[in-house]
């Protein structure tokens, strides 16, 4: 039984990978003639890039339906941890070094290790299963496939108005220069957000009532 | 060789999206329906950096609150798993089904 769920993931995650390079394949295609002039103009990268985008890109896919698809509560948390990893990868290859390093330290290590305490606290056995009803799995099938559907649809035929040049990788002092500048405020919110919900969980969390 | 664009980017972040939908509607377990949101927040993330690559690189404005998304999720992700063990506490079970009383 576990051997034929296995293969049912397997052959949904090649699909959903084959169905969107093709689908990217025909818009780099399509698209190619319209914006020549801008979109040409300097191939940032080079093939390590691309073998790197496809690797990181066919791991997040592949952990993200392994998410979907696993009934156990653990297998769930150890597949998003790859899907987090490979999120961060993508991160590094879009030259935003300081969140895939947040993303590595935070995601990876802070809030998917309280994720997996979660479930040691609140499972009964690590075997345990909540078994959806078939209608259920049904029903999120044909909505969570629609909107992919549609959303592949409408990126792939969209025209957006990117500039293509190479770019290093980002400062943190322009990060932080710009976090205590323009989103001063925000980050000033964000510290009293964290400050509240530090003492919210401790009161939701404490032993007696 | 085919070049990788914003759309290559776009595409992954949907992917991401719709199995963390499909997460959130399939899961009984309320730590499962938490990973499905991690999931879409991640497909959020992809999305802002992507954009400030490839739109507007330099001007960081994506990254910043690609920052901020981190903090929130963090903070969502310690209230959630503190409500979890209060439900867990109250009714022996984290099965969102059970949880149909708002009285404690």
């Amino acid at each position: 039984m576990f051997r034929s769920r296995f293969h049912t993931i397997v052959l949904a995650a090649l699909g959903v990978v084959a169905l969107s390079t093709a689908s990217l394949a025909s818009d780099a295609a399509g698209s190619g003639a319209d914006h020549s002039g801008v979109t040409q103009a300097a191939a940032s990268g080079g093939w390590l890039e691309v073998l790197l985008f496809y690797i990181a890109a066919a791991a997040a896919c592949v952990s993200a339906l392994g998410v979907c698809y696993s009934r156990n509560i653990v297998r769930m948390a150890v597949w998003l941890f790859g899907a987090l990893g490979s999120v961060a990868l993508l991160y590094f290859l879009l030259a935003a070094n300081f969140i895939a390093a947040i993303q590595l330290i935070v995601y990876a290590g802070g809030t998917l290790i309280l994720l997996v305490f979660g479930v040691m606290l609140t499972s009964k056995s690590p075997w345990a299963r909540f078994e959806a009803r078939k209608i259920e799995v049904f029903g999120a099938t044909v909505v969570s496939g629609t909107l992919f559907a549609c959303l592949s649809l409408l990126l792939t035929r969209a025209h957006w108005a990117t500039t293509d040049s190479a770019v290093a990788g980002t400062a943190m002092s322009a990060l932080g220069h710009s976090l205590l500048t323009t989103y001063l405020v925000p980050f000033e919110l964000a510290g009293v957000l964290l400050m509240i919900v530090m003492v919210g969980a401790a009161h939701l969390a404490r032993q007696d009532k | 060789m085919e070049h990788i664009g914003l759309t290559h980017y776009l595409v992954v972040a949907a992917v991401l999206f719709c199995c963390g939908i499909f997460t959130m509607t399939t899961k009984r377990n309320a730590i499962g329906i938490l990973i499905g949101v991690e999931l879409v927040l991640n497909s959020t993330g992809i999305n802002l950096v992507a954009f400030d690559r490839y739109m507007g690189p330099g001007r960081l404005d994506g990254q910043v609150v690609a920052i901020f998304l981190i903090v929130l999720a963090a903070a969502e992700t310690a209230l959630a798993v503190g409500i979890c063990i209060n439900v867990y506490k109250n009714l022996s079970t984290v099965d969102v089904d059970a949880a149909s009383q708002l009285r404690g």
